[in-house]
């Protein structure tokens, strides 16, 4: 296991430093000059060429990207265009927000989709395994954010059951019971295309499972059929539900973006949209640098956890 | 020569035989799966509408009219009912379905060609080549999807073009997996070494005895794919990253009308249930496509 560790540790070294180059890039591809933006159009070209210098921006691109990384490196990630703070304590404080977000979405699209996938695949073919099916395939076609509206208008406009956006209540909000009734919808529209992809295979992986000598033989022995279907079945399938809700979290985070922006969650989506439209590219490259560790990181945990489950890929 | 002619018969003999098993298990699909029929009816019948729009009967899908703001459906002069400026839905609709059609075969074309490059030339040729090529689809890989879609946006400005661009660039890395496989398992087959050793050049081998053997699965990724890119284009349309007002396309249409929908539900139902209809059908003839060409995924 160690030295499986150490040989995905390692494979991480060019992913990292080809996704800082891309993150780099796109700062620099940027067709507007930060210049400009950072003194408006009344600066004199004086003004304009000290900045630069100072900036560093007069120094050839490899001699800036190395001295771009080695500020990262120390968790200098530069200070907001527009916020005029530094860039990553802002980014920090709404990463919680996003991970708040995404842990809850994760939770509730593994245990739905684990459980439905189970009583789908105990029972094939019946309406509760036909309905999942179609489910899913709903759940494929619907943009995440018209659902995320039509579930707002439902629930928080219509029903008023609960908090329409945002992460606390204006007024007289900020308790524990306040989070959790803003954290409801946001969470729900996240989720909902994860589960449906959860509950497919985890019932294409227990039918597999299901399918085998020893389930017949638990069976013949007359073990009861939910040990059956739990302690011999979901526990030999759990390898390829493990590596697919892996995917999800990373794909959760992307989603999560979208999802923030409808529901106005304080994280890292609604500041890079923010960034963006304000031309904040060192906000820009803060938050995309922030969530493509954090997927890099989510990354070498599945593969971790799954060589852990299934010893035979440590050896290949 | 008389090898050469034996293999021509052998191989028009089984090409007819092929022929005639595939209308076979078209017939079969089309009858097991009326849903994808009905599926692909709906796609071709707003495809067709969509081209159509500029000669259909239709109002202005631009022209502001302050007065008949927010009208709900079925009101006179605007089945559908109108927008935030008074603009008729279902012409805005309608050319929106150009856009978001467009910008989702466009960008899965544009990301299939070059995942196929890509994919071909790094199974083919071991040693450096692939390892550069995989590397480079790892690094894409290490972003979740729309966020570097979204980094590209901010970096090469919003607007459609340019989101098309970021969508096409993040969406090769699936298809040169998915050729980059096959052609590895092809590369090692007899019939790629008979031709070597007869002398044929690379590119003739790649493209008469690699090649075909991709059609299928490209076909049935690029089919589940398109749906994919229309949500994506559309995604960044409702950030404010792709379609810049006044035109209409289904993501920005459903962004605008956001702040109306406690008034006027419709103006974001309406765009979303198309993007939804469009999509859904889209998977649909995509999963009938897959259990046409790929047969072992039919035992499943």
């Amino acid at each position: 296991m160690k030295r499986y560790l150490a040989q995905r540790l390692l494979l991480l070294v060019p992913v990292l430093a080809g996704v800082s180059v891309i993150i780099f890039m796109v700062l620099h591809l940027s067709p507007g000059d930060p210049v400009d933006i950072m003194l408006g159009s009344q600066a004199t070209p004086e003004d304009r060429a000290r900045l630069r210098t100072q900036l560093g921006l007069d120094e050839p691109l490899p001699v800036q990207y190395v001295r771009w990384l080695g500020h990262v490196a120390r968790g200098d990630l530069g200070r907001s265009l527009w916020m005029k703070r530094a860039v990553l304590d802002e980014v920090l404080a709404r990463f919680k927000a996003t991970l708040l977000l995404t842990g809850t979405a994760l939770v509730l699209s593994t245990g739905a989709g684990i459980a439905l996938g189970v009583a789908s695949a105990s029972r094939p073919h019946s309406w509760l395994d036909r309905t999942s099916a179609v489910a899913s395939l709903f759940g494929a076609s619907m943009p995440s954010f018209w659902l995320g509206i039509v579930l707002m208008v439902v629930f928080a406009l219509w029903l008023g059951w609960l908090p329409a956006s945002g992460m606390y209540a204006p007024y007289a909000g900020g308790d524990l019971r306040d989070l959790l009734a803003h954290l409801v919808l946001p969470a729900v529209t996240l989720a909902a295309a994860s589960v449906t992809i959860v509950a497919r295979l985890t019932r294409a992986a227990m039918l597999e499972v299901l399918g085998q000598d020893y389930i017949r033989t638990a069976r013949a022995k007359g073990v009861m059929e939910g040990a059956v279907v739990l302690r011999h079945g979901l526990k030999n399938a759990l390898i390829p539900i493990v590596t697919v809700i892996g995917v999800q979290a990373g794909y959760l985070l992307g989603g999560a973006v979208l999802t923030e922006t409808v529901f106005a969650w304080p994280g890292v989506g609604t500041l890079m949209v923010q960034g963006i439209l304000a031309r904040d590219f060192p906000l820009v490259q803060g938050c995309v640098l922030v969530v493509a560790l954090s997927f890099v990181l989510i990354n070498l945990g599945v593969d971790l956890l799954y060589a852990w489950l299934d010893p035979r890929i440590r050896y290949e | 020569m008389s090898v050469r002619a034996a293999d021509v018969a052998a191989a028009v003999a089984l090409e007819s035989g092929e022929g005639s098993a595939l209308a076979h298990t078209l017939a079969r699909t089309a009858r097991r799966n009326r849903l994808a029929v009905l599926a692909g009816v709906t796609l071709v019948a707003v495809a067709a509408l969509a081209a159509a729009a500029p000669w259909l009967p239709l109002l202005d899908p631009d022209a502001v009219d302050t007065v008949k703001r927010l009208r709900p459906p079925f009101t006179e002069g605007h089945v559908l009912g109108t927008d935030e400026f008074g603009r008729d839905l279902l012409a805005r609709l309608l050319w929106g379905a150009r856009v978001s059609l467009v910008a989702g075969v466009v960008t899965a074309a544009a990301a299939m060609l070059i995942g196929v490059t890509i994919g071909l030339v790094g199974g083919f040729y071991s040693g450096w080549v692939e390892h550069l090529v995989m590397r480079l689809t790892d690094i894409m890989m290490a972003f979740p999807y729309i966020v570097l879609a979204i980094a590209i946006v901010a970096g090469i400005g919003p607007g459609l073009r340019n989101a098309m661009i970021a969508i096409a660039i993040v969406g090769f890395p699936l298809y040169a997996r998915l050729v980059r496989g096959v052609v590895l398992s092809l590369r090692e087959r007899e019939f790629v070494e008979a031709a070597r050793a007869l002398g044929a050049r690379d590119g003739v081998i790649l493209r008469r005895h690699v090649l075909p053997h991709l059609v299928s699965p490209v076909v049935v990724a690029f089919s589940l794919d398109v749906g994919a890119k229309i949500l994506a284009t559309a995604g960044l349309s409702f950030l404010g990253l792709g379609t810049q007002p006044p035109t209409a396309d289904w993501g920005s249409m459903l962004a605008t009308g956001r702040q109306f929908v406690i008034l006027s539900p419709h103006v974001v139902l309406l765009p979303g249930l198309a993007i939804f209809v469009v999509v859904l059908a889209l998977n649909l003839v995509g999963d009938a496509l897959r259990d046409l060409l790929d047969p072992r995924q039919r035992l499943r």
